[in-house]
């Protein structure tokens, strides 16, 4: 792990902390917490040991030759993952980060649910207890996660205005969190919100970068031409992004849903704490995302992504509904995986990517959105 | 004397509520600009903003709302609002044509005072706050300070926050500037609980449904207010 040693608020022009003064102690604490935490041993002793004997890391590489043929495309498989989803890796470091600070309760958002599978997963195993915000919408789009949810102990708590989906989850988390801030960590589930947190989650998920890295040294003895992952909030991006950001010859590519392309067609402006690159209109209102998959279906993005995008490092594009529909039959068809409808937009363009040597992250499975892609 | 602050939401229909709200007693008026993720706001003043979108109250509108009811009273009125419509707008820009309008000052809710520090605004305190960000609060804030009595967002409350008593008594102690409480005070009762502690009292979410309603409940309760902030702290 990096670690919190370098810790900085900002990214650039994005990133920062813009949040009622009631907030700022308790990141201050954890920012705190976080940077004492780098150099702590027994810290990343105890998440290594989770993260192997409970998530069930490393997680492996799978060449996909049917899927992509005239490709050499590899998938890290962060569907092979507990509960399903990269989302695991993040919720695992923070509910350490938590316990450490002696918070005993849990609040978090959720979209697709897979963090707040993720979530509530670790509060059951940690003793914890965890309240998920999730607006209506999502509700249903994605209730096998709303029963997973339940049964592990978590209260669903559903969110009945505005777009009623991530987007107002999140503000009603981060309510929640300002009105019971003493006793309460929030657990946010992508690298969005205000510092420490988008860093935070980046160094939580860069697991999945530094395995890839290896394995497909490993596999090939040389670099990808391009690591490809689907970006909502972007941690899934963000975490295999980071290990080759050094590495010039690696084109990184974040595919965003064609309606809810924060960075493909947003403008800057200020949410959920952070400045960053949203889908805004020329007053700074925030307005409606548009996806068939619940995790992009966001406004916003991690202020990181913005900077990657202004400064040249990473490409961001996007796929429609319809391709990642077809990627995600495809995958199912050729290769025996269901991939989640988010990483299905990251196959649909990485397929593109003739004769390369292309790394996609395969971020979580699709058993939760069968509904959803059986009813088209 | 105890300062009054009512909050009202930027309408079309603002400047004559603006004006009942005055002529009842209010001393000071925050005008509210709408935002679609106002992170600080309970469930009225967000339908409030909610309403106030769907009217086209968008931030030059507001403006023109701001202008059109410094033409009507005297009072200071106080724009508050949320950092991304003075990111989308520009913060000098937004800053500027709200003084021509007729702002005094301005609150920007998810702004602390450790950021933006060029922008001269009213700065919160809230009780989770550490004494050395009560200090730069003190320090930054033009005119008042706003003590957020609650770890809690914008609401009516059936009681005064056991909070804000140790909240005033630790600014007290680090500053002379008026202190100004809100979050969760409504009534009579609570107007008159919270001024034996601060200088005054904003009242939002109560305001905003009153103003909902009508000029005329609007204004029987801003003098409900007074009348309880008079009889706590008679005029000499």
């Amino acid at each position: 792990m990096g670690g919190g040693g370098t810790m900085t608020r900002t990214f650039g022009a994005y990133g920062g902390r813009y949040v009622p003064e009631t907030l700022i102690p308790a990141l201050e604490e954890l920012e705190s917490a976080w940077r004492g935490l780098a150099g702590d041993d027994g810290f990343h002793a105890e998440l290594d040991e989770l993260l192997a004997t409970y998530a069930g890391r490393p997680t492996p590489l799978t060449r996909v030759e049917r899927f992509a043929p005239g490709t050499r495309m590899y998938l890290k498989r962060e569907d092979l993952l507990h509960t399903g989803a990269h989302k695991l890796n993040n919720a695992l470091g923070q509910a350490v980060v938590a316990r450490r600070l002696g918070k005993r309760r849990i609040v978090a958002e959720t979209g697709a649910g897979q963090h707040g599978v993720a979530t509530a997963t670790v509060c059951a195993r940690f003793g914890l207890d965890c309240v998920v915000y999730m607006g209506s919408e999502d509700i249903r789009r994605q209730a096998p996660n709303v029963a997973r949810m339940k049964l592990l102990g978590a209260r669903v708590e559903p969110v009945e205005f505005g777009t009623r989906t991530l987007k107002e989850a999140t503000s009603e988390a981060i309510r929640d969190w300002i009105a019971n801030v003493d006793t309460t960590y929030y657990l946010i589930g992508s690298c969005v919100g205000p510092a420490p947190y988008p860093e935070l989650v980046r160094e939580l998920q860069r697991v999945i970068g530094r395995e890839a890295r290896e394995q497909v040294l490993a596999a090939e003895e040389r670099l990808p031409d391009a690591v490809v992952a689907c970006v909502g909030g972007g941690s899934n991006a963000i975490g295999i992004f980071s290990e080759f950001v050094g590495d010039e010859g690696v084109r990184l590519i974040g595919v965003e849903a064609a309606g809810a392309a924060s960075l493909g067609t947003g403008r800057a402006g200020v949410l959920h704490g952070a400045r960053s690159s949203l889908l805004a209109d020329e007053d700074g209102q925030i307005l409606d995302a548009h996806s068939i998959s619940a995790g992009l279906d966001y406004p916003g993005v991690g202020p990181e992504h913005a900077q990657l995008r202004d400064e040249g490092r990473a490409e961001y594009v996007t796929a429609t509904d319809e391709d990642a529909l077809a990627a995600f039959h495809r995958l199912c068809a050729t290769e025996g995986i269901v991939p989640a409808l988010e990483s299905s937009h990251a196959l649909a363009r990485a397929a593109e990517l003739a004769g390369q040597l292309v790394l996609v992250c395969l971020s979580g499975r699709g058993d939760k959105d069968l509904a959803e892609v059986l009813a088209r | 004397m105890k300062t009054l602050v009512v909050y009202l939401m930027a309408m079309p229909d603002t400047p004559r509520l603006v004006e009942a709200a005055v002529d009842a007693g209010a001393d000071i008026v925050e005008f509210g600009f709408p935002f679609s993720d106002p992170l600080a706001d309970g469930p009225v003043i967000r339908r409030a903003g909610e309403r106030a979108l769907a009217a086209g109250m968008r931030t030059a509108r507001c403006l023109e709302c701001l202008a059109e009811t410094r033409a009507l009273v005297d009072v200071p009125l106080v724009p508050m609002t949320y950092a991304s419509l003075l990111d989308a707008y520009g913060y000098e820009r937004f800053e500027q044509e709200a003084k021509e309008a007729g702002a005094t000052s301005l609150i920007v809710v998810d702004l602390p005072a450790d950021s933006h520090r060029e922008l001269r605004r009213i700065q919160l305190v809230a009780p989770t706050s550490t004494d050395e960000r009560l200090r730069l609060a003190a320090d930054t804030t033009d005119g008042w300070l706003y003590l957020v009595t609650v770890t809690g967002t914008t609401g009516v409350r059936p009681e005064l926050a056991p909070t804000l008593a140790p909240l005033a008594e630790r600014v007290r102690a680090i500053t002379d500037a008026r202190l100004y409480a809100g979050f969760g005070i409504a009534t009579p009762a609570h107007a008159r609980a919270a001024a034996g502690l601060v200088d005054g009292v904003v009242v939002g979410s109560r305001a905003v449904e009153a103003a909902e309603a009508g000029v005329d409940e609007l204004h029987a309760l801003v003098r409900s207010l007074r009348g309880a902030l008079d009889a706590a702290a008679p005029v000499a």
